[in-house]
């Protein structure tokens, strides 16, 4: 246990200690001065900007904007749509994969393009490798960097005075992928492949079973396929563009996917690398490296009590697994705890720290099962999906998401000192409020309404395999992970029928796009606005106070809303768990 | 604005009786509908009524009983939340019906020609238009605004400021405006009527402290929204609950899918209706806390826009100084004694009617014990001040005593052949440098020494604008003084900075420059010259006894015409705003409590383990969701004092405020609603009630 600490801290460690360097570079590259890697990359991007047309020095209006990235998103979905019909006709294609469903196919577009990568299929046995790399790897990209694009767009939106344009679209796409996520991709993917994870064109090779298997039915199977591909390149950009979609069905549990320890804690550290270091690029571009360090700050607090939760929730195990003679004492040659549903080589700290990391961002990448967690472990990456994404978040999606309920945080304190509020000198009016309100309240409703219409329902109710509070859960963190475009999923639910594919489609488009609009709609209206200078009557937005704050409203909002469900689903097990 | 409106007690029955008959008044949909939470209440309360009916023809979904229960005390949270409103309007109406007093029907002497000794008519008030002139005599109510254009005379203008002594009006200057429904005492005033029947300043006065023409400030919609956004999602949490009801009966095979009754219950206790409530309440109440302290906001916005001010532009005479320079020293010249350099000036002093003068009679008789003399007695000429010489003082026997300006009296002795002794000159310089006025005293051709006179600084002030400091808020002295003097009163009185020779022009100009950097500023006026500068300011607060043409351009008037308001002025704005903060957060918080209190209740039956979560043992499933509504509604009540009187404002970082507020409405409304619905649900057992 005193191991699982050690690397919890060590992990933590590194990622803030990244935060810094990355965050610096990240703002030097949106503010377009000399970052290093422009003298090598500088022509690629004139090049990229002369091919398509571009002006990099045409600013845009928010609602431009809002059209190109739209556009530039509703042409990604066709693409993918198109790849994964025509797929059977299609090169790279070795296990001669047929056409995807049209439901499937539909469901899997839209969960890419809106970063939430939820799969309702099985990745070796559905996608060739055309379909992974060109449809979804591609998407992985430029996703994650559409969504550092509004981010960028709100921070000009705090930085800007009395300006009617947040930015060029197309120069930050261009830019988050040419500087930020590719470099760092390929990093990682080098990294990963040094530790085992599988890169390859050829097709599935078999192995001779050591020791032949016989079935249930009697047939005794003494041969096994091994589902290979290109991953490292792939989980590279799953990982750090918090997208989540694995290359194989058990994602980051798959042995290729995700060998050794090392593997584990670069891909862990990649989940968080650039929401945290954003927060650093924030409070840079807006002069003042205090503000993003108090963000940050939130996000790890919040982070480190719902991870410490959930590892003293797994660790601590069942009654029913000591009751079935479990061993659940930890030492030298075992994790303890609940290890059901997690991979004996991260045992229970690496596995709820992965957990914990995966929800807390909207990443969705798994190297355990969340179904198979203790109820109050479980709950915990659930809740932090339900939170909004915004305990660290998705790439650009978290930082704005929180600084959401930042504005509604400097709102009710900005009232409590007695003047009306402000944020980093913009004045928080009426628009603000209406379109942070519309941010904070759109997820929840997307979730609790899908969640609702499931239960509700005959093809829903079909979806869960598990009766009982569990089933209950299963389907609530299913509509909440779709509506916050997390990805990841409590197994045990059969969603790859036509309801659920395309109810969570419509949570996840309604989760990403419209929750995009509002956001831009707010950067619009902020970068209009004149700069109020701080006096000692203004709130601080960067001490202490603010943190405990913005910490009280996300972890009130989150409370507000889902304890309800929450008691009929895991809280509820928990309690018939321990025998109330 | 009668000192017995003043005084009215917050629960004083002649504005408790209208506004509970208000309170059912109030219930009208329509009216509701304005505000979105006390809306969805309203929707609850017809809607578990109509379940109480159905449940008695023997339908029900739950006991007849139970049911009637909830939607009773559904109607009450609405009636309250009317009942909190009427409360601060009544309180406003009482203001307003001392005021409408002193609006009679007047009957105005309207000449035909703009002169005194022109014919008149007699016209009633109401029909005078702008523009018209009327003559008003000792003994006649002035019938409406208007501009003195001849005359002087002294008017009684308690009706409207509460203040019985008669204060001068007269033509031209700044004391030319004259408000309708004042008495004339004493002489006539010609005046040219500035304002109609209905638009006149009494007019607006009344409406404003009666919140007829209240309008949603800025702040207010946002919080609205807020509210609304909070009040959607707890609709969206409540209803899903039903599906979500179903299906746990479904999988558990056990209990009972939740009643509307229960869910419209949790809705409203989750829906932050404490602030709901409150809110229209706290913004009248704010208004009329103003109209106490006797300023008429001519809209909320003002009053909102004040508590946002962070720069101050405060005139130095009357605000930070005491209206007059006093004799604070004197300073004899080598050779001459201090006594006779004090009876020198008193002398010279004895018949100058000036505050100043006054003041070294004073200091003499004070400090050197000269008595004060009559100066008919001496057989002394007083020469008085004149622009000319520059000086006054008394001609006695063969001598000539002057006191004046160093300059002045240079001359003066140089005409006689002296010359003023360096040590007078150093001694007039250092005077000057410490922001005093310095008045050389002559004897002839001799100069005896130097009066000190001081601007006084207001006891108390310096530390009043420490506190402004603190809430963040600049000031900023404006004087016509010269840049030395200035800087040294400036120093003294602890402003953060003043602006010298301080011109009509240079002052608009201070005011953009501040605004361009993104500031709030505030001032007080009264004269004409002013106007500009009142309209360009944020908060303006223009002097009653001012000019017409700044009080149109100010958007509050003082009818106390005391620039010193304006830090009144405020913290009224702040508390206006931290008092919807604090409920806010107070009503949020407590539906953590709520939660315990109805989730078990509601879904026990089918999960018993979730009784668990009853950590405030409460008796019975429904007694518990009984005592959650009766306590929503009546904290309603229990709050209506601090709605209507502000939450308590010490200046103070707004760091610390936040904590302190944080700890009272935060962490108070997580732990109060605990309490209070164990002791309902005790009451109710008690009480054999369920």
């Amino acid at each position: 246990m005193t191991y699982g600490i050690i690397q919890i801290v060590l992990f933590l460690s590194v990622v803030l200690l990244l935060v810094k360097p990355l965050g610096w570079y990240m703002a030097r590259v949106y503010e377009n001065k000399p970052c290093g890697l422009d003298r090598i990359l500088g022509p690629v991007e004139r090049a990229i900007y002369r091919l398509c047309g571009v002006n990099p020095t045409n600013e845009m209006g928010w609602k431009r904007y809002t059209v190109a990235m739209l556009a530039f998103n509703a042409a990604g979905f066709f693409v993918l749509y198109a790849l994964m019909l025509l797929q059977g006709f299609l090169p790279l294609n070795p296990q001669h994969f047929p056409a995807v469903a049209p439901d499937l196919a539909f469901n899997t577009a839209v969960s890419f393009i809106t970063n939430t990568n939820w799969q309702a299929y099985g990745g070796e046995t559905t996608m060739s490798y055309l379909t992974q790399m060109l449809g979804l790897a591609v998407q992985n990209f430029v996703s994650a960097a559409s969504g550092m694009a509004v981010l960028v767009a709100l921070i000009r939106g705090f930085v800007r005075r009395n300006s009617q344009t947040i930015g060029n679209f197309w120069v930050d796409l261009t830019r988050s992928l040419l500087y930020i996520l590719i470099p760092l991709s390929l990093i990682i993917a080098i990294l990963l492949a040094s530790q085992g994870v599988v890169q390859t064109f050829k097709p599935y090779p078999t192995a001779t079973l050591v020791e032949p298997v016989t079935m249930a039915d009697g047939n005794s199977v003494a041969e096994q396929t091994i589902a290979v591909g290109p991953t490292a390149s792939q989980i590279a950009i799953k990982q750090l563009g918090t997208n989540g979609g694995g290359f194989f069905n058990t994602n980051s549990a798959h042995p290729l996917e995700n060998p050794t320890p090392l593997s584990n804690f670069l891909e862990m550290l990649a989940i968080l690398l650039i929401p945290a270091s954003l927060c650093y690029t924030f409070g840079k571009m807006a002069g003042d490296t205090k503000q993003g360090w108090a963000v940050l700050a939130s996000m790890v607090i919040i982070f480190i009590g719902l991870l410490a939760l959930c590892c003293w929730s797994e660790q601590k195990g069942t009654p029913q697994l000591i009751s079935a003679g479990a061993d659940l004492q930890p030492s030298v040659t075992q994790s303890g705890g609940n290890m059901e549903g997690k991979e004996v080589r991260f045992g229970i700290f690496n596995s709820a720290l992965f957990a914990t990391t995966t929800t807390g961002t909207s990443c969705g990448a798994v190297n355990s099962m969340h179904d198979s967690y203790t109820p109050l472990g479980g709950m915990v990456p659930m809740w932090l999906i339900q939170l909004g994404e915004v305990i660290f978040g998705g790439v650009g999606s978290g930082l704005y998401g929180m600084l959401a309920f930042a504005i509604l945080a400097v709102f009710i304190a900005g009232l409590m000192v007695g003047r009306t509020p402000e944020y980093l000198g913009k004045k928080i009016e009426t628009f603000e409020m209406k379109m942070a309100s519309l941010v904070i309240l759109l997820p929840i409703c997307l979730a609790l309404i899908g969640t609702a219409v499931a239960v509700a329902t005959k093809a829903g109710q079909a979806g869960a395999f598990n009766p009982g509070p569990h089933g209950f859960s299963e389907i609530l963190y299913a509509y909440s992970s779709a509506s916050n475009n997390n990805g990841s999923a409590f197994a045990g639910i059969n969603c790859n029928t036509p309801f659920y594919n395309f109810t969570l489609a419509i949570a996840m488009l309604g989760g990403r796009y419209l929750f995009k609009i509002l956001v831009l709609a707010i950067a619009g209206s902020l970068a209009a606005k004149k700069y109020v200078p701080a006096s000692a009557g203004t709130l601080s937005t960067s001490g202490p106070m603010f943190v405990i704050l913005l910490i009280s409203v996300v972890i009130v909002v989150g409370a507000l809303s889902f304890i309800p469900a929450l008691a009929l689903g895991p809280i509820v097990e928990h309690l018939m768990m321990i025998g109330r | 604005m009668s000192d017995n409106a003043k005084k009215t007690k917050l629960f004083d029955w002649a504005i408790v009786r209208p506004a509970i008959l208000d309170s059912f008044c109030k219930l009208s949909p329509r009216r509701q509908f304005r505000n979105p939470v006390m809306f969805v209440v309203l929707v609850g309360s017809v809607l578990t009524s109509l379940l109480f009916v159905q449940a008695i023809i023997g339908e029900g979904e739950a006991g007849p009983w139970f049911i009637l229960g909830v939607s009773l005390w559904l109607w009450f949270t609405v009636l309250f939340a009317n009942f909190a409103e009427a409360m601060a309007e009544g309180h406003g109406r009482a203001q307003a019906d001392s005021l409408r007093k002193a609006r009679k029907d007047l009957v105005a002497k309207k000449l035909t020609n703009p002169r005194r000794d022109s014919s008149f008519e007699m016209v009633l008030a109401s029909l005078l238009k702008k523009g018209d002139v009327v003559l008003v005599e000792a003994g006649d109510y002035i019938p409406i605004d208007g501009e003195v254009i001849e005359g002087a005379a002294s008017v009684d203008e308690s009706a409207v400021t509460g203040e019985s002594a008669p204060v001068i009006r007269e033509s031209g200057g700044d004391r030319s405006a004259v408000t309708g429904g004042t008495r004339v005492l004493s002489d006539w005033l010609v005046i040219r009527v500035t304002a109609e029947s209905g638009n006149t300043f009494l007019d607006r006065m009344i409406a404003m402290v009666e919140g007829a023409k209240r309008q949603k400030t800025p702040n207010e919609i946002a919080l609205t929204i807020l509210l609304a956004a909070l009040t959607i999602v707890f609709l969206v949490v409540t209803a899903t609950l039903l599906p979500f009801s179903y299906y746990s009966v479904l999988q558990a095979h056990q209990g009972e899918v939740v009643t509307i009754t229960v869910l419209v219950a949790l809705l409203v206790c989750l829906a932050p209706t404490t602030i709901g409530a409150l809110l229209s309440a706290i913004g009248i109440a704010g208004m009329s806390r103003l109209s106490q302290a006797n300023v008429v906001a001519m809209s909320g916005r003002a009053v909102e826009a004040a508590g946002d001010v962070d720069v101050l532009l405060l005139d130095k005479t009357g605000t930070i100084t005491l209206g007059n320079r006093q004799a604070t020293e004197f300073i004899a010249a080598d050779g001459v004694s201090i006594e006779d350099l004090a009876d020198a000036a008193q002398l010279a002093s004895l018949a100058d009617e000036t505050p100043e003068g006054r003041s070294i009679v004073v200091l003499a008789k004070q400090q050197y014990n000269l008595r004060g003399r009559d100066i008919e007695k001496l057989g002394a000429k007083f020469i008085p001040f004149s622009a000319q010489t520059r000086m006054s003082g008394v001609d006695l026997d063969s001598r000539q005593i002057r006191k004046g300006a160093v300059d002045a009296i240079e001359q003066f002795v140089k005409s006689r052949g002296g010359v003023i002794p360096d040590k007078v000159r150093l001694a007039s310089q250092n005077v000057a440098k410490n922001g005093g006025t310095p008045l050389v005293v002559a004897d002839g051709a001799k100069a005896l020494g130097v009066i000190h006179l001081k601007d006084i600084v207001k006891g108390g002030i310096k530390e009043r604008f420490g506190d402004l400091r603190r809430m963040g808020i600049k000031t900023v002295m404006i004087t016509g003084d010269n840049p030395m003097t200035a800087a040294a009163i400036a120093a003294e009185a602890g402003v953060d900075d003043f602006l010298a020779e301080a011109t009509p022009e240079a002052k608009l100009e201070l005011i953009r420059r501040y605004q361009a950097q993104g500031h709030l500023v505030a001032m007080t006026g009264d004269g004409t010259n002013d106007a500009p500068a009142l309209a360009q300011a944020d908060v303006a607060v223009a002097m009653n006894t001012g000019t017409q043409a700044a009080k149109e351009a100010g958007n509050m008037v003082d009818l106390d015409s005391n620039p010193t308001k304006l830090l009144d002025i405020v913290q009224i704005g702040k508390q206006t705003l931290m008092t919807r903060g604090a409920l806010t957060t107070f009503s949020i918080a407590n539906d953590v409590a709520k939660y315990f209190a109805i989730i078990p209740a509601a879904f026990a039956l089918t999960y018993p383990s979730l009784n668990t979560l009853n950590v405030m043992g409460l008796a019975t499933p429904n007694s518990a969701i009984l005592s959650a509504v009766i306590f929503n509604a009546i904290i309603i009540v229990f709050l209506i004092p601090l709605a209507l009187k502000g939450v308590k404002y010490r200046p103070m970082p707004a760091t610390q405020l936040l904590r302190k507020n944080l700890l009272i409405y935060g962490v108070g409304g997580l732990l109060v609603p605990f309490i209070g619905i164990k002791l309902i649900d005790m009451l109710l057992v008690v009480l054999h009630l369920v």
